[in-house]
């Protein structure tokens, strides 16, 4: 049922291509994870933040190509302090167009999410790409509560993704499999492993992020719908237990008898 | 307090459904089930067993469509008047228990590892920093969402079959077109498997994996592996265990020829029995193993697998 008229419009759109890539921050993946204030809060003492993996890998970098191949703008959106500004200019290294960092301290995935809509819903964006998670609370929340918001379609932790003019393409993996998924855009989309490869940033990339709008707007007034009350470490483990290797059996016995999970 | 559990079914009831039903029941108080798929009655009826008190079917909607479970399952949260919806945290779960969120203006637990205290408000207790530790994560609004980390509590028998009965969501049409499934037939699903080997760079190459799968279809575990043996293509992407990969909590992991990095760490630490199996006796993964067997791999697989299967012949 495709007429000219709407290949005409497919073709219109794929040329004013609007991408809005969702960043946030998390502690390097090597930091030492340790709370401060009664377990209250998590202690940042000598954490090194980078852009969350995810974000950075495979929404940001699939945005790029994507970009890059068929024209159009892509913008990067923060919720957080002025504390991440070195996180959203390492973002800006990498490629994007611009920055927004919506002023506030993201504590809860529903009041990040609403901030994110609340932007988005002013600047129509044809896709807008996330993180499967974050590394810190992975909640793989934020994506499909801002298109729940939006009122769009969501295709969650999508390995590959491709754009015909206003068809998007997706691969993402099932339990034990992978499907085959498409949407008409605008759509949202959480970007998992297998969508790109990561970029480092080039000399070239970091002075010209320097110098790259970063619009910085007020929150808006929402609810915190959860807290995070309180963290733990998890207990220290016992001693292992060598089991010299030429005397499997005793191992599967200790497996059997002694952990009981065979 | 009204409880609705939300699953999938294919022909069959996963255990993370089981789970799931078992989880709600622990809550207390009146347990109802809306479900997808293509369950047969008899087959949903079983729910009962595991404390629900009425199934709620709508064979028309699409589980692949984000949309159309979130209208069923929020008409069906009105229809029961719930105050706690329960999803299994898998991938339907991650689409559509935040839509859910947004839509009931309630406040979502993630991939929750234990029942809620109630003691002090509503609170529940998530696996946060991939794994390194964990938070006590407290809801504010009167309705509450709960996704359940798969293999977190074991499914229980209490009571008896239940009343099934279809209903309708109004689920409205899909956004989301199935173009293609490729399904490997016969393999365990990773994130709901109870026993996993997993083996990494010290394998050498992909042709050596043979030794892996042998000691798996043994043990009737996955397989998976480490984000570098991926990365080269030795392995399938969906392999991938760790921070940047699955993150999976089986009651046993088997670790060969692989060093045990944190980032690797972070993604199975919450198995509850951790074997590792490494020629360097020195491998930080032995810090965070209960079974240790320094060796290496392409001696000690063969023999663990015989083993198994001379244990399993004996019982
Ligand atoms: C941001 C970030 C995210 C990451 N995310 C992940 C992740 O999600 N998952 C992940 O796995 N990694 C991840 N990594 C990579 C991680 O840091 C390690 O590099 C990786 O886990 C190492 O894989 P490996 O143990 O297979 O290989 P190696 O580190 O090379 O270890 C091989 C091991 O095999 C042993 N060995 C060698 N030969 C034999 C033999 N014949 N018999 C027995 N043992 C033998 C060696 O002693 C060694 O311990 C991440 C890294 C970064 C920076
Ligand atoms: N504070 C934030 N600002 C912008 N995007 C965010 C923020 N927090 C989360 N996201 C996006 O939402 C994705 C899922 O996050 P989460 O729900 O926390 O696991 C991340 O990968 C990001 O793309």
């Amino acid at each position: 049922m495709r007429t000219e008229l709407l290949t005409f419009a497919t073709v219109k759109s794929v040329e004013n291509m609007k991408i809005l890539v969702c960043i946030s921050k998390s502690p390097d993946t090597t930091s030492k994870i340790a709370f401060t204030d009664g377990n209250k809060q998590f202690d940042e003492n000598g954490v090194q933040y980078i852009v969350n993996p995810y974000d950075e890998w495979y929404a940001l970098v699939r945005g790029l190509e994507l970009k890059e191949t068929l024209g159009g703008n892509l913008t990067i959106i923060t919720v957080g302090t002025a504390a991440d500004e070195a996180v959203i200019r390492k973002a800006l290294a990498i490629g994007a167009d611009d920055a927004v960092r919506v002023d506030a301290d993201a504590k809860d995935a529903y009041f990040t999410a609403m901030q994110i809509a609340e932007y988005a819903k002013t600047n129509a964006f044809d896709l807008i790409l996330t993180g499967k998670e974050t590394i810190n609370y992975n909640g793989s929340q934020v994506g499909g509560m801002i298109a729940e918001a939006l009122d769009l379609p969501f295709v969650s932790l999508a390995t590959k993704l491709d754009i015909t003019g206003t068809t998007a393409r997706m691969e993402r993996e099932i339990v034990g499999g992978l499907q085959v998924v498409e949407a008409n855009l605008p759509l949202v989309v959480s970007c998992a492993k297998g969508m790109a490869e990561q970029r480092i940033p080039n000399m070239r990339g970091i002075m010209a992020a320097r110098t790259k709008p970063l619009q910085v707007v007020a929150a808006t007034a929402v609810e915190d719908l959860t807290t995070y009350v309180e963290y733990g470490l998890p207990a220290a483990k016992s001693a292992v237990k060598m089991i010299d290797p030429n005397n499997m059996d005793e191992l599967v016995e200790l497996l059997h008898n002694e952990a009981k999970v065979i | 307090m009204n409880i609705l559990v939300y699953i999938n079914t294919a022909s069959n009831l996963a255990k993370s459904a089981l789970e799931a039903v078992t989880y709600a029941s622990k809550i207390g108080g009146s347990v109802s089930v809306v479900a997808t798929g293509n369950a047969d009655d008899t087959t949903l009826a079983t729910l009962g067993e595991y404390g629900a008190q009425k199934v709620m079917i709508d064979r028309s909607a699409s589980a692949d469509d984000a949309q159309q479970v979130t209208r069923l399952v929020a008409k069906a949260t009105e229809a029961v008047n719930a105050d706690v919806v329960i999803f299994s945290h898998d991938l339907i779960a991650k689409a559509v228990a935040p839509r859910l969120s947004v839509r009931l203006k309630a406040g979502y637990i993630s991939g929750a590892v234990a029942v809620p205290d109630m003691s002090n408000g509503f609170s529940c207790k998530v696996n946060v920093f991939s794994g390194k530790a964990f938070a006590q994560v407290a809801v504010n609004s009167a309705k509450k969402i709960i996704s359940l980390l798969p293999n977190s509590i074991q499914p229980e028998k209490a009571g008896a079959a239940c009343a099934v009965e279809a209903f309708d969501g109004a689920v409205g049409s899909a956004a989301i077109k199935v173009v293609d499934t490729k399904k490997p037939e016969g393999e365990i699903p990773l994130p709901e498997a109870e026993l996993v080997v997993s083996a990494g760079r010290g394998m050498k190459g992909p042709e050596n994996w043979g030794i892996v799968e042998d000691l798996a279809k043994a043990l009737g575990a996955a397989t998976a592996c480490s984000r570098p043996v991926a990365d080269i293509g030795w392995r399938p992407h969906h392999e991938h265990v760790g921070q940047t990969g699955v993150a999976i909590r089986p009651n046993l992991y088997i670790a060969a020829g692989i060093s045990g990095a944190i980032q690797h760490l972070a993604g199975v630490n919450g198995s509850k029995v951790i074997v590792v199996i490494n020629t360097d006796a020195e491998a930080p993964f032995f810090k965070a193993a209960d079974y240790g067997v320094v060796g290496d791999v392409f001696d000690v697989l063969p023999k663990l697998t015989a083993a198994v299967k001379k244990f399993h012949a004996a019982q």
